[in-house]
């Protein structure tokens, strides 16, 4: 691949690259379905249709229907809504507190820098589906407490290389040159070092979307995420268990929807982390 | 080295520290009186007066948490609300079944990971390649209870050839122990192959191409021997390392995978602690699962220096 330093550069590189293009085009098919939900389908997420319990998929129900006779295709429009808006909101806050403690430790150095990164590795030594699972667990189930279980399990991954980044930024000499000029830390963080270590955090966060994704699934799943009767990919799976014999397309198409769904973000953020690898120049 | 060790050692105690200070607040944190979260609503006077004793909750939370974590090293996990039995037993009783679907797991992985990743490495940009490099992608997204109930569907459904739950001892049948244990240990063992593949693809390009495998080659050795003696034996580190990280990932894996097989271990214990609102089960089996976590990583840092020589010398 052709190492280049400007982001507008590596656009192309993207482009050309069929793993990014296969991933963009599912990511794309999720967030357009999430969009669009109300206009693709006829039906409502919510309203049972007892006339129609369990039917296997046909014309009227591209993808069957449920055990209260919900269309599933319309459920897992508007599930993704769901899982990309957990995705989005729990990385970007993530993404923002741990750049923002990781580069703070980092710059500041000393009792603050061991201060945070500790109290970082005590999140790290939980595995991070049960920590989010206890979090959710204490504050109750619903769709903001997940966000906030999965954006703090995610914080350590983001403050870790906010630090690194920042220590090798911090002496570099646009930075030593600000400092000359008698601007504040609070001014050098985030005018300067934040824009400089951003392209790593945002590579990670592309990953770590992926990984949001299945933890909210897991959440429902287990009945820990958004409540029914909203529509969630992992709710609907939980729910489809009791009619694995009856009615196995309930099974089928709520864990592809996560599937195609988490496999197009790992396909982009993979791309994206060898474009922005040096290593792999 | 040893000095190495020692600090790496020492560096456990402020994690352990803070990692019993957040289990302790997590329980403080539930909504209504900590009493009546752990004694259930239909405790007795009595029983809760004994309790406030116990824990020193009328004390300011700096006591509190001592005379918790006093309990805890004691051995002192308190008594599970639903059952009124000791929470300790209940998580020795859960930690077998969990360990052998760790294990379990963790040999299909690698079973199917070394091979499929020095395959990939050696025949690199080839259709096997790319074929085993998309496969573990997708191994990656797969949500492990999807995978669990299509192989229920599959295996137990329509064929049934296997059972969809439960968990019978080794020691009492062997046999029945091995076919229950078959879809979770394929189910949990799935996402770390995809892990383990990759990063033994990675490790063995590298490796491939250094110096010392170009001597093997020049030397005229045999393809098989450079490829599993001189390289594999040297992309080890890092898978080792890997190994480790997921290992402990594997144990909150098992949360789910438990959950959709009636596994009776750890995770199903957590699970169905969190929903009978048993907070000292719930405590018990966090803080148990985490310091097993910290364990397994500190263990994955010693196992380094036994496979890599040069640690070992300086």
């Amino acid at each position: 691949m052709i190492a280049s330093t400007s982001p507008s550069m590596r656009l192309p590189a993207l482009v050309s690259n069929r793993r990014a293009v296969f991933g963009l085009v599912l990511v794309g098919l999720a967030v357009f379905g999430a969009i669009l939900a109300p206009f693709l389908t006829p039906y409502t997420p919510d309203t049972p249709d007892f006339a129609a319990l369990l039917t296997p998929p046909s014309a009227a129900h591209p993808l069957g229907t449920d055990d209260l006779g919900r269309d599933l295709l319309t459920r897992i429009l508007y599930g993704a809504r769901v899982s990309l808006s957990v995705g989005l909101f729990s990385v970007l806050s993530a993404l923002a507190v741990g750049a923002l403690l990781g580069s703070m430790a980092g710059y500041a150095g000393g009792w603050a820098d061991a201060v945070i990164m500790r109290a970082m590795d005590v999140i790290f030594a939980f595995p991070s589906i049960l920590l989010a699972l206890a979090i959710t667990a204490v504050l109750g189930p619903s769709l903001g407490n997940a966000i906030l279980a999965i954006a703090v399990v995610n914080l350590p991954v983001f403050a870790r290389i906010a630090r690194a980044q920042t220590l090798v930024v911090r002496g570099l000499d646009y930075v030593e040159a600000k400092r000359a000029m008698g601007f504040g830390p609070a001014n050098i963080l985030i005018r300067t070092i934040l824009p400089n270590i951003a392209a790593p955090l945002i590579v990670q966060g592309s990953l770590l979307f992926a990984m949001a994704i299945i933890t909210e699934s897991y959440l429902s799943f287990l009945g820990l995420g958004a409540q029914p009767p909203t529509a969630t990919w992992g709710n609907m799976l939980r729910n489809s268990i009791a009619f694995l014999d009856l009615a196995p397309w309930m099974a089928w198409f709520s864990g592809a929807a996560i599937f195609v769904t988490v496999l197009g973000f790992n396909l982009l953020g993979d791309a994206l982390r060898d474009l922005f690898d040096p290593r792999n120049t | 080295m040893r000095e190495f060790l020692l600090l790496r050692v020492l560096s456990l105690v402020p994690v352990l520290f803070g990692t019993s200070l957040v289990v302790f607040f997590l329980a403080r944190l539930i909504p209504g009186d900590p009493v009546v979260a752990l004694l259930g609503m239909e405790a007795t006077p009595e029983a809760i007066a004994a309790l406030r004793a116990r824990f020193a909750l009328d004390s300011a939370l700096p006591v509190q948490y001592v005379t918790w974590l006093g309990n805890i090293l004691a051995g002192d996990f308190g008594r599970s609300i639903q059952t009124g039995r000791p929470v300790l037993p209940l998580l020795l009783g859960a930690f077998l079944p969990t360990l052998w679907l760790s294990l379990a797991a963790t040999a299909v992985s690698l079973a199917i990971a070394l091979p499929a990743g020095v395959v990939a490495a050696t025949r690199r940009d080839t259709a096997a390649d790319y074929g085993a490099s998309f496969i573990a992608l997708c191994g990656l997204s797969m949500p492990s209870f999807w995978l669990g109930v299509l192989l229920i569907l599959t295996f137990s459904i329509h064929l049934p050839i296997l059972p969809a739950s439960g968990y019978v001892a080794p020691g009492e049948d062997p046999l029945a122990f091995a076919r229950h244990l078959v879809l979770p240990a394929i189910t949990l063992g799935t996402a770390l192959a995809a892990a383990v593949m990759r990063m033994t693809r990675s490790t063995m390009l590298e490796v491939l191409d250094a110096d010392f495998v170009r001597t093997a080659r020049a030397k005229g050795l045999r393809r098989r021997t450079i490829v599993w003696r001189h390289a594999f034996g040297n992309a080890q580190i890092p898978i080792v390392t890997l190994l480790g990280v997921q290992f402990g990932q594997l144990l909150g894996g098992v949360v789910i995978t438990e959950t959709v097989f009636s596994w009776p271990g750890i995770g199903k214990l957590t699970v169905d602690a969190i929903f009978a609102r048993d907070y000292p089960v719930v405590q018990g089996a966090v803080l148990l699962t985490a310091t097993l976590f910290v364990l397994i990583n500190l263990a994955t840092d010693f196992v380094y220096t036994l496979i890599d020589p040069r640690l070992r010398l300086t």
